[in-house]
């Protein structure tokens, strides 16, 4: 069990090392003078704050030193918490800027991701059970799986919101409102998390459904289901065996699989102008603040990162034949 | 990044997993006779047929739809916000452009961003996996470390910073960038599949005759996963037109050429939520998941064409 | 008498047409008999292993009876069948490396699967421990993962639990194929000790191995191309085969531990016929030195002395 988790730490640490440099790396490969291409690019009319903005780039960046000592500094800034100054929003930090968004974020990821896990394994499960069920749900998953995550949020958006106007379209809470501890406010943010987690939690769940009626099946052709068959155990109990025993790969999968859905909820944001990181990553990119973009996305792997930790960690819990070791044979 | 693998078994780091539906890698070499066997349950498949139809139906589409066209995709056409007619069988924009146009251009970027991408995917990750699986020792310990980083890394957000910095012009670019971080299940799953392969007795008889790793890697272990191989690439397909069409929508698409995820982009920019075009934003997306379903029916299909055992029952 | 067989034909559903693996076969197997079946691969020894307790969902049974302590088992209805799993005919399958569920406890499993039968664990228990001790386990390895046991131990621990509840019939398929020789004397022995304990009445033990029958076999079948060649006590197969397909098979083994189906068999010139339209009479015709034209008619299964059946027209 060490073994793996000293494994996994290693890569995850890797992993992070090699997001860093990327992200330092990259902005150095435009072609050009990067601050004057920054600057320009910024369209910012103050020449006050040109001046300080140059200033301030040139001494981030530090193009005057060696390389490998930019590099450290990058380093040194990252672990004293420090990702810039915001050009969109100057002269706001980009840590308060992204630490705002991030609550609206998780608070749609966390509970779709959870739900159409719990609910696809559920679906899947089902499917595997009966024929009939099984020709309707799987080509229907495999649709669902196949939408863009925008497309089926501006379904939705048109068609709950605009239509029928059951729900409200755009933002976190009524503009006309002050964030504040009411039920009112409480009400009207839920109001406004519907739609963008209706609409990631539906995308996700066909993938959920289809992996797990696949695991299922491939489990119920296990040789462990033929034996218990053959000693008369009940479909009860051989269903239940390979359930639990799909549910691990699943759990993995929750993992390889974050990304993916942490793409999809940017780009759902998007759709309904929600405040949270994809928000944010649309309004860096069309103001070309590049600090804030780059600080949002570093704080994005940083979090795919430790979530993809608490997962192994999950994992191990659950799966003896980590804990145990693969080698197995004591005799 | 979007769903990329919704058969195949995210592989479990304790334990030998095989993917799911990956098709079962039979022993031995395939007779010749086996292709034509192969196509002939595979064209009375129906999930394979079904599939293929929507799928070439919308390519053929793609190519020739705009040697019919009047108008170009960016051309200011016709009345604006005007209903799907015969003029404008799909309407037009707010701008009064053609959305059939735009439709039928953004089809051909569609196909494009999934061949090139899948494609670039494809390669790096079968050659990084045969290699590694093949290779064994520290050569598999490095491309495995190699592989897990990338595969953790949200390739997404890379992609989002590579095309925020460097910009993408073109098609190829977005899917060469796509295709190089999409790769890592590919080579996880090529990888156990040749380790598996590795032992056979078929492979140390090509060894012990003195033939080098490269031809017993193309003549002995390739082509006993050449049905694995095809599925893999239908869905790395699949997954590279779902994340160009992320990319387009945010604005980070290529500025050269028009796209469903553009088109996207543009109807929600320009209210078409609000004003109810929804000829203008309904087109993209169906045309995406009916391409991308497609695909991945059709890779249900070809699993049962590929694995006698499914074929039989 | 335990088991008897009478006609049975079990045939595997394929696109191309039925094949017939089992096609007729008759015999019987005494209270306390262990039985060797041998035969190439593709004989139907395999099928007919798991016809007795388990149709897989390509096989078909297509007619014959088996009749185990004067019940009639109902092959062909999965539903029904399920009674007579387990307390009556048990099942030592050739996957017995991964037979068990490689995520719960084995005592765990085990408990699983006995309750499933109205079995209460705690008053099994003892006899599990003590058989446990029998085959040389420590009763702790009911408290550990599959995972943990050695090739050796899992064969072990499978032939323990299948035999649990004092099976009338216990299918051994490939018992020992997967061990080194050392373990595989070991499981030889416990299988026959646990049919002397009485834990078994009878059994029928598949093997590619030869040498195991002749270790743990009070008789033997032998098989080809779904139909039964000869069967006699297996003293009486060694020193005095009728049959020329059974001379051959055991002409061809030169030294024990020799596997007979990877090798030539001597003087065979040829393979089986196609199971998918068997030709009539005698399936042997083909590659046997003595084949007549009577043998266009298909030889019955006699028997020519005590315990002593041949299907052949050249032994009379």
């Amino acid at each position: 069990m060490r073994g793996y988790l000293a494994r996994k730490t290693l890569v995850y640490s890797l992993t992070f090392v090699v997001a860093v440099t990327l992200n330092w790396l990259i902005p150095r490969l435009m072609p050009g003078d990067p601050v004057q291409r920054m600057v320009a690019r910024a369209a910012v009319q103050h020449p006050e704050t040109i001046a300080s903005m140059t200033d301030y780039y040139e001494r981030t960046f530090g193009l005057d030193l060696p390389v490998w000592q930019q590099y450290l500094n990058y380093w040194a800034a990252l672990f004293r918490g420090d990702l810039g100054t915001s050009v969109w929003l100057f002269p706001a930090p980009v840590s308060e800027v992204v630490l705002d968004a991030v609550p609206y974020t998780l608070g749609i990821m966390i509970p779709a991701i959870l739900l159409s896990w719990v609910v696809g394994n559920s679906v899947g499960a089902m499917a595997a059970r009966s024929r009939w069920l099984d020709n309707v749900a799987l080509p229907i998953g495999y649709l669902i799986t196949a939408m863009p995550y925008m497309w089926l949020a501006i379904l939705l958006a048109w068609g709950f919101g605009v239509a029928l106007g059951w729900f409200p379209v755009a933002g976190g809470y009524d503009f006309g409102l002050v964030p504040q501890w009411s039920w009112s406010f409480a009400l009207d943010l839920l109001q406004h998390w519907v739609l963008p987690f209706l609409s990631l939690f539906l995308v996700a769940l066909g993938g959920w459904a289809i992996g797990m009626r696949n695991l299922i099946i491939y489990e119920l052709e296990s040789d462990y289901s033929n034996y218990l068959a053959a000693l008369g155990a009940p479909k009860r109990l051989i269903r239940k065996y390979a359930f639990r025993n799909a549910m691990l790969p699943q759990i993995t999968g929750l993992a390889l699989q974050l990304g993916t859905i942490l793409g999809g909820a940017l780009v759902t944001e998007i759709v309904f102008a929600y405040p949270g990181l994809g928000k944010l990553v649309l309004s860096a990119i069309q103001n070309q603040d590049f600090f804030l973009l780059q600080g949002t996305l570093l704080f994005v792997v940083i979090g795919v990162l430790l979530a993809n930790f608490v997962i192994d960690i999950v994992y191990v819990l659950v799966d003896p034949r980590t804990r145990t070791g693969l080698t197995g044979a004591t005799a | 990044m979007t769903a990329t693998q919704p058969t195949a078994a995210p592989g479990t780091e304790a334990g030998e997993q095989p993917a799911v539906t990956g098709p079962a890698v039979s022993g031995g070499r395939k007779a010749q006779g086996d292709v034509r066997e192969t196509l002939y349950f595979a064209l009375r498949n129906p999930k394979v047929l079904i599939g293929l139809v929507v799928v070439l139906g919308f390519l053929l589409l793609g190519l020739l739809g705009p040697l019919f066209l009047r108008h170009a995709p960016m051309d200011y056409a016709g009345p604006p916000m005007a209903p799907p007619s015969a003029d404008f069988p799909f309407g037009t924009t707010t701008f009064g452009q053609d959305v059939f146009a735009q439709f039928v251009a953004g089809l051909r970027s569609t196909f494009l961003v999934g061949l090139l991408g899948g494609g670039v995917a494809a390669v790096i990750g079968m050659t990084i996996g045969f290699v590694a699986g093949y290779r064994g020792g520290l050569i598999d310990e490095l491309l495995n470390m190699l592989t897990n980083v990338v595969l953790v890394i949200p390739g997404f957000v890379v992609l989002i910073i590579i095309n925020a910095y460097l910009g993408v012009r073109s098609v190829p670019m977005q899917a060469l960038y796509i295709g190089i971080f999409t790769w890592p299940w590919v080579a996880r799953a090529v990888r156990s599949q040749t380790l598996s392969l590795r032992s056979r007795d078929f492979i140390d008889l090509a060894r012990l005759s003195g033939v080098g790793v490269g031809t017993i890697l193309r003549r002995e272990v390739a082509p006993n996963m050449y049905s694995y191989l095809f599925m893999t690439f239908v869905l790395l397909f699949g997954g590279s037109i779902l994340t160009a069409a992320s990319l387009d929508f945010i604005g980070l698409g290529p500025t050269n050429a028009m796209s469903l995820g553009l088109m996207m982009n543009q109807a929600v920019q320009w209210s078409a939520l609000h004003l109810g075009l929804w000829w203008w934003f309904i087109p993209p997306g169906l045309g995406i998941t009916l391409i991308v379903g497609s695909l991945y029916i059709m890779n249900v299909g070809l699993d049962e064409v590929f694995n006698p055992k499914l074929r039989e029952m | 008498m335990a088991l008897a067989v009478n006609d049975l034909k079990v045939w595997y559903r394929t696109r191309r047409g039925d094949v017939k693996a089992l096609d007729g076969v008759t015999f019987e197997v005494a209270d306390g008999e262990i039985m060797g079946i041998a035969g190439e691969s593709g004989c139907g020894k395999t099928t007919l292993g798991k016809a007795l307790i388990r149709l897989d969902t390509r096989m078909k049974h297509v007619g014959g009876t088996v009749v185990l302590d004067d019940d009639e088992l109902p092959l062909a209805d999965d539903a029904a069948m399920r009674r007579h799993r387990y307390r009556e005919v048990s099942l030592i399958p050739q996957y017995a490396m991964s037979a068990m569920n490689p995520t719960r406890k084995i005592g765990r499993m085990i408990r699983d699967l006995l309750s499933a039968h109205n079995v209460r664990y705690t008053e099994v228990l003892p006899e599990l421990e003590r058989r446990l001790k029998l085959v040389g386990l420590e009763t702790d390895v009911l408290g550990r993962y599959p995972i943990e046991l050695s090739g050796g131990m899992k064969q072990r621990v499978v032939l323990v639990l299948s035999t649990l509840l004092n099976p009338s019939l216990l299918i051994g398929d490939e018992v020992t194929s997967a061990l080194d020789v050392s373990s595989q004397k070991a499981v030889a022995r416990a299988l026959v000790e646990f049919r002397d304990h009485g834990f078994v009445k009878s059994m029928i033990v598949i093997t590619h191995d030869i040498s195991v029958l002749f270790q743990v076999a009070d008789t033997i079948l032998v098989m080809y191309a779904g139909h039964l060649a000869e069967k006699a006590p297996a003293k009486t197969i060694i020193s005095d085969p009728l049959h020329p397909y059974t001379k051959m098979l055991i002409g061809a083994l030169p030294k024990v531990g020799d596997r007979y189906e990877e090798q030539q068999l001597e003087g065979i010139e040829g393979r089986p016929p196609s199971l998918l339209e068997p030709p009539a009479g005698c399936r042997f015709r083909d590659r046997c030195p003595l084949a007549h034209d009577k043998c266009a008619e298909a030889p019955p299964f006699r028997e020519v002395s005590e315990g002593h059946h041949v299907a052949c027209w050249a032994v009379s």
